[in-house]
């Protein structure tokens, strides 16, 4: 059936005027619920028969204030934080300074002010660049690999029971091997390094995507697939547009966590199996006793990892808008 | 039970009678000795019970009844969610043997897709048609400005009170075009006063689109002031106690529950529907439960029981 009845459309059917009126103390009613809880939004529906122009709300609430006032804000925050980093960079050069040896010995260990020096040096180094630029490729592959395989085959293990009973079981029992017990056999497994180690990094990231997919698949309120089904979704349209969307949020966990077993993944992997990336510097700094190499390494692993989180808790923020009135509604 | 009963006159030739209720010649609900059994062996339950209902087309009917009574499991029938044991369930004709556009569903829980906006809410529907996408956003901001909720076209339902999250759900389910409506407690969660300003904005959009409405409440007043007809069901296992006709003019306002007519009308379902929940709530009421305390407090309250 592709058309509306007429009757839909009708605008101004002679009706029964009294209980269209009536709503109207409703309607201001909630509509000023609505305003209160968003500044800023006109909120004209007095005359249903002149539409009022259309406000655009699913904008961040918070990205309303200056700029100013949002630094102002969050200036205690930044020099706590400064405070915090500043005490911990002041322990490490007074431990390297004097040599504190009590237990954990930091005879060998590099002074901040080493560190930097060398890491002045190496960023004129293409090969440092290299080794960063690798590492973040075969996070791409494995991840990426990770993600669409993950959430396809979380999809459809939760929705359907067949599914379900035919992976499921496999995966129950792959799923408890750590990504870097896979390492040996992934040398043999795949025809190169480069491969074994994005298997490896796929390894780590794939589990924790698929578990938390399956997860927000049966998470999802079972009214809201009555409704799809009501309006005339079919199979495919309640997976595409009911199931998918629901389950983001268990998803985006899944990938936040996916992606930090990743790095982790993939640090173990180039430190055993690897030529060039950032673990495999880092180990090699250690073999050639380039001590202050192992820290820029970890530094670099650190700043990387957390630039990664980061885009995936900025890509989940921009594909569920919808959160951010949530939490506006909760406080 | 009403002049509705004769779809056919319904045209020029009574204008007078019939103005604004012009009845359509679809949405006819008949449901006919039904029986659902949930379960099997030991753990059955007989949910519903040989239960006959008949929604005719325009017509508004409630079906009212205790808690747990199986009046869900009927609508739920009628949506096709859940297959008849026995008897059978069909609308215009055709067994509702699964759930489609054609009848449009009210829940009682709020089930807008909070991952839509209001106005992307009410074109699913629409688009589970293969309508293009200029065609179903001018269809839903034409229903929403009907409903007075377009300047919220925009927002998520989670940034609107229940009220109007129940508002946007029903013109939703008519933005297919069904020929029925089936709502399941639809204001339960709302506060008495949103509850009375809903009740009038659904009899306004009844009446706007000539649909057959399948309500379900508990709430006797709700019932009376809605329907053209009250169906009474049992304690589980859910039976159809009775069928009462209400015939109070149109259109009702809220003032309309102050008459003679409309007290006897409560009366008369209050007497039928308290023994029901009586033996809706049986075991829970051995020994003095009903009572809440078989003898009076004292001063010091509950304290001079212990």
């Amino acid at each position: 059936m592709l058309t509306v009845h007429p009757r839909l459309l009708e605008p101004d059917d002679p009706v029964e005027r009294t209980p269209v009126d009536r709503t109207q103390a409703d309607r201001t009613q909630a509509e000023r619920i609505a305003a209160a809880a968003l500044p800023g939004t006109a909120t004209d529906t007095t005359a249903p028969a002149s539409p009022p122009e259309p406000v655009v709300v699913a904008a961040p609430l918070p990205a309303r204030q200056g700029l100013g006032a949002r630094l102002l804000a969050a200036l205690p925050g930044m020099l706590s934080a400064a405070l915090s980093l500043g005490l911990f960079v002041a322990f490490w050069y007074f431990a390297t300074k004097y040599k504190l040896d009590f237990y954990i010995r930091f005879n060998n260990i590099p002074s901040p002010g080493e560190v930097w020096q060398n890491a002045v040096i190496l960023s004129d180094s293409v090969r440092f660049y290299e080794n960063m630029a690798i590492s973040m490729r075969r996070i791409l592959f494995g991840f990426g690999i990770a993600t669409v395989l993950g959430i396809a085959l979380g999809l459809l293990i939760g929705q359907y029971r067949p599914v379900r009973a035919l992976l499921f079981p496999v995966f129950e029992v792959l799923r408890p091997i750590p990504a870097i017990a896979w390492v040996p056999m992934a040398i043999m497994l795949w025809p190169s390094n480069e491969t074994s180690i994005v298997f490896i990094t796929f390894l780590g990231s794939f589990f924790p995507i698929l578990l938390n997919t399956i997860h927000g698949v049966n998470s999802v309120d079972p009214v809201l697939v009555r409704a799809a089904r009501c309006l005339g979704a079919s199979e495919s349209a309640l997976l595409r547009q009911v199931i998918l969307p629901a389950s983001l949020p268990h998803i985006f966990t899944g990938l936040a966590i996916g992606m930090g077993v990743a790095w982790v993944s993939l640090i173990a992997a180039e430190m055993i199996s690897g030529q060039y990336g950032i673990g495999y510097f880092t180990w090699e700094a250690y073999s050639l006793i380039e001590y202050a190499d192992i820290a820029i390494g970890m530094i670099v692993i650190g700043v990387l990892g957390l630039a990664c989180s980061g885009a995936i808790r900025l890509v989940g923020n921009a594909l569920m808008p919808w959160l951010a009135s949530q939490r506006g509604a909760e406080k | 039970m009403t002049d509705l009963s004769t779809p056919t006159l319904a045209t020029p030739l009574f204008p007078a009678a019939n103005a604004d209720r012009a009845a359509p010649a679809t949405g006819h609900i008949r449901v006919e000795q039904l029986r659902v059994v949930f379960g099997r062996g030991a753990n059955a339950t007989l949910a519903v019970d040989d239960a006959s209902i008949e929604v005719k087309p325009g017509e508004f009917v409630s079906i009212i009844g205790p808690s747990g009574c199986g009046k869900s499991t009927l609508l739920n029938v009628v949506a096709g969610f859940v297959a008849p044991t026995a008897g059978s369930s069909t609308v215009d004709g055709k067994p509702t043997d699964k759930p489609g556009a054609d009848r449009g569903m009210v829940f009682q829980q709020y089930s807008l897709f909070p991952w839509l906006t209001v106005r992307k809410n009410v074109e699913f529907g629409l688009r589970q048609q293969g309508l293009p996408l200029s065609r179903r956003e001018q269809m839903a901001r034409t229903l929403l400005g009907l409903a007075g909720l377009l300047a919220f076209e925009n927002h998520y339902p989670d940034q609107l009170s229940g009220g109007m999250r129940q508002r946007v759900g029903i013109v939703r389910a008519l933005a297919t075009s069904p020929q029925v409506l089936l709502m399941d407690e639809p204001f339960g969660a709302l506060d008495a006063q949103t509850r009375q300003v809903m009740q009038q904005i659904l009899t306004n959009m009844w009446q706007r689109f000539k649909l057959s409405v399948l309500f379900i409440t508990h709430d006797i007043d709700e019932s009376i002031y809605l329907s053209d007809r009250v169906y009474v069901m049992t304690a589980r296992p859910g039976r159809i106690k009775a069928e009462i006709p209400i015939d109070l003019p149109r259109p009702r306002t809220p003032e309309i529950a102050f008459t003679p007519e409309f007290l006897a009308l409560k009366q008369q379902l209050r007497a039928l529907i308290s023994a029901e929940s009586l033996l809706a709530m049986g075991g829970e009421l051995k020994d003095g439960g009903l009572e809440g305390f078989e003898l009076s407090v004292g001063e010091k309250g509950v304290g001079d029981l212990l």
